[in-house]
């Protein structure tokens, strides 16, 4: 009875953010029978990032989901079920480096440039592109570096972005 | 090397898994297949329409414990199956489906009769593979053969391109099938065993609950000791009649929204619920929240996924039903349980006040009452009948009146709820149990969606006897509409239907009907005792309704009971 109750209130803490790292057989249509998976069943997608690993018979998929303890419980059975999937791992909190990477490309006024130039480099990032009236800025971190970093290009017109989603490895154990 | 036809390939390799039968309709794409099973000693049972051949490939597997397996041609072919799939991926059931594809070179070129069929099943499938290298073909169908059968099984589609199969290609013996990312769990973790005995120890109100699980993994025999051994009363799901026998003391009837009295009041009153190879359909549980909220629960599963999916548990066991039954039969071999009888008293008898209080029960005045049909059928048959059902009221009462003893002699569409299936798992029951009487119990609408397998069944001698309960209405939809939308029969009555008699013998099978209460024995008995297959019309009390009902998303305890 106890653990059922314990369950229960564990089920009330919502929508924490999981990045699930998938380990899939490189197998035409996986893809497809992942991301059905979270259609069908009502999951959410945040993001979703896919690359071969060093055995180019395995594929990471690299997946961005959030829900309360027991849907993303019930995501990892699920996708631990299918039988392309090799391994199912759950970052969450501290335990992995996350890293994303974005192109921006941001309208560059000549009174904003330096501003631009300046952010650019507070932000470890560069300009990979250099037109008329536009930069385009590549920028890898977290989350919440981009986030900052689009809110602070705002202002100058951002024309397009173009984000990869996060891609994530277990940290080493200290 | 050796080389062999990609269609020699895959004869030879049903072969080594032990196919005798397949169901199958051919078709452009397939000619290759047909030309070599014509050669080879495989039975081919041709069906009517492809669904037809999915649901007696599923009938099969259900009543022969093997591996079913179909072939149909590409596009409409293959699309007709996916009814089919779905059903039998809803209740676990191993099925291997052919598929027919157009050649390789043409895939993606909206081709004739081409269809993405791999893309189609996806989601119903437990597994599926697009064949392109005939190379792979022998690994392929092994694996689809040990997916369908294995940890919890299901249905596996293989796709096979026309081309694919007149090309030369080596073939090597069957080798044990090892796949890295698929490693199902059969034996559970003892340190969650002890922890059920605990609870078993502890417990003045357990009961257990079966389903398909045990049935699936041949555990009933298993079961039956379990509940002797700590005397806790059973009831099953739908799919779950028969894994334990209804003349035996424990039996409380099936449960949920059709279940018994006595079963839903148990349900709700225990003090520890051992669920073994369920998984909590709704229509089991009602309300989840009031389901079993008295109880420590204890969930044993072979799929991680079914547990703590739809009810929290107390105690998760993964692994195999019967494997976890007998292990737990084991350890309890060495526990005292000399006072557990006289410990259970109290609640074996509040059971058995509840049994009397509202037993299962229909009154038979001059219109015949589809209850009375069954019953009749049950005395007539001494239960010993393989029953195959269609999906509606007739599904339920077949279910609450025709008292099983061994498992896999229910075949029904539990999950999916698919009309239509009756009459062509029948077919395939049949197939699998040559000897032994299999009766579809069917009603007037659902009979209508597949009654072209009766032609099947005339074809090859297939002595299938289907018992139309004829009110000529979609009952169940009707006495929802009764009951929650005052009664407004919105396209429920079916004003016409064939002449049932005429339609079997048209189809050169024979046809028999019973109007009246005092003809229903007397046509069942000439109809069971007739030589092929035999149709039977029973015309029932229009609007007679299933009870006891629980409205969905109520709490099981919150029967209408008449």
């Amino acid at each position: 009875m106890k653990d059922r109750l314990k369950e229960e209130e564990v089920n009330r803490e919502e929508g924490e953010r999981h990045i699930l790292s998938i380990l899939v057989e490189n197998q035409p249509g996986v893809l497809s029978r992942v991301a059905g998976l979270f259609s069908g069943r009502g999951f959410n997608i945040e993001s979703l990032c896919v690359a071969e690993t060093m055995d180019p018979d395995i594929s990471r998929i690299t997946l961005v989901t959030n829900g309360d303890m027991g849907v993303v419980e019930q995501v990892k059975k699920q996708l631990n079920k299918l039988v392309d999937v090799l391994k199912v791992l759950d970052f969450m909190g501290g335990d992995s480096v996350e890293r994303e990477m974005a192109l921006i490309k941001v309208r560059a006024k000549p009174e904003n440039r330096a501003e631009i130039l300046r952010m650019v480099d507070i932000f470890r990032s560069r300009i990979v592109d250099v037109g008329a009236e536009c930069y385009t800025v590549e920028l890898t971190g977290d989350e919440g570096k981009i986030m900052a970093f689009l809110n602070l290009l705002k202002p100058m017109g951002i024309k397009e972005i173009a984000r990869t989603g996060a891609v994530a490895l277990a940290r080493e154990k200290k | 090397m050796k080389t062999f036809t990609g269609a020699e390939i895959l004869l030879k390799s049903l072969k080594e898994e032990g196919v005798d039968t397949i169901f199958g309709y051919p078709g452009g794409a397939v000619i290759e297949i047909y030309d070599q099973l014509d050669k080879s000693d495989i039975r081919h049972i041709l069906v009517r329409h492809e669904q037809g051949a999915v649901h007696a490939a599923d009938g099969y597997a259900r009543a022969s414990r093997r591996v079913g397996v179909c072939l149909v041609t590409s596009g409409p072919g293959a699309t007709n199956t996916v009814t089919g799939i779905a059903t039998a991926y809803s209740d676990s059931i191993p099925i291997v489906v052919l598929t027919g594809q157009v050649p390789k070179v043409l895939i993606g070129n909206d081709a004739f009769q081409e269809v993405d069929i791999v893309g189609i099943t996806r989601p119903c499938t437990k597994h599926n593979y697009l064949v392109t290298d005939v190379n792979d073909l022998g690994r392929v169908i092994r694996e689809a053969f040990y997916l369908a059968r294995s940890g919890r099984p299901g249905p596996v589609l293989v796709d096979l391109p026309k081309d694919i199969m007149s090309m030369q290609g080596s073939y090597q013996k069957g080798r044990n099938v090892k796949l890295k990312s698929y490693q199902p769990t059969y034996k559970p973790h003892l340190k969650q065993l002890s922890k059920v005995i605990n609870l078993i120890k502890n417990a003045k109100r357990p009961m257990i609950l079966a389903g398909g699980g045990v049935a699936l993994s041949k555990a009933s025999d298993e079961l039956r000791r379990f509940a002797s051994k700590i005397v806790a009363p059973v009831t099953t799901t739908l799919m779950g009649l028969g894994t334990f026998p209804a003349s035996d003391e424990l039996w409380l009837g099936m449960l949920g929204m059709h279940g018994t009295y006595r079963a839903n009041m148990s349900t709700s009153a225990c003090d520890l619920l051992i669920a073994v190879g369920v998984r909590f359909d709704d229509r089991v549980t009602g309300k989840t929240d009031a389901f079993a909220s008295q109880a420590e629960i204890v969930h044993i599963d072979i799929d991680p996924t079914s547990i703590r999916k739809n009810i929290p548990v107390t105690i998760p066991v993964v692994g195999d039903c019967r494997v976890t039954l007998q292990i737990l039969n084991d350890l309890l071999e060495k526990e005292t349980l000399n006072g557990v009888r006289k410990v259970r008293e109290p609640w074996l008898r509040q059971i058995e006040e509840w049994k009397s209080t509202n037993p299962l029960a229909y009154d038979q005045k001059e219109v015949t009452k589809p209850q009375f049909v069954i019953e009749t059928l049950y005395k007539l048959t001494g239960g010993k009948a393989i029953v195959a059902t269609e999906v509606g009221q007739n599904q339920m009462w077949a279910a609450q009146y025709y008292h099983l003893d061994t498992p896999n002699s229910f075949i029904t569409s539990g999950g999916l709820g698919c009309m239509g299936f009756g009459l062509p798992a029948a077919i395939g029951a049949q197939v699998a149990n040559p000897g032994k009487l299999v009766v579809d119990i069917a009603g007037d609408g659902s009979i209508q969606m597949n009654i072209q397998e009766l032609a099947t069944a005339v074809q090859y001698k297939l002595p299938v006897k289907v018992v139309i309960l004829n009110n000529q209405y979609l009952g169940m939809v009707r006495q929802w509409q009764e009951l929650f939308y005052k009664k407004c029969y919105a396209c429920t009555h079916m004003e016409h239907a064939p002449d049932f008699v005429k339609l079997a013998e048209a189809y050169g099978a024979t046809g028999l009907r019973a109007t009246t209460p005092e003809e229903v024995a007397p046509v069942l008995k000439k109809g069971l005792a007739l030589e092929g297959p035999v149709l039977m019309d029973f015309h029932v009390e229009k609007e007679e309704g299933v009870y006891p009902m629980v409205p969905a998303g109520a709490p099981i305890t919150e029967m209408l009971l008449v």
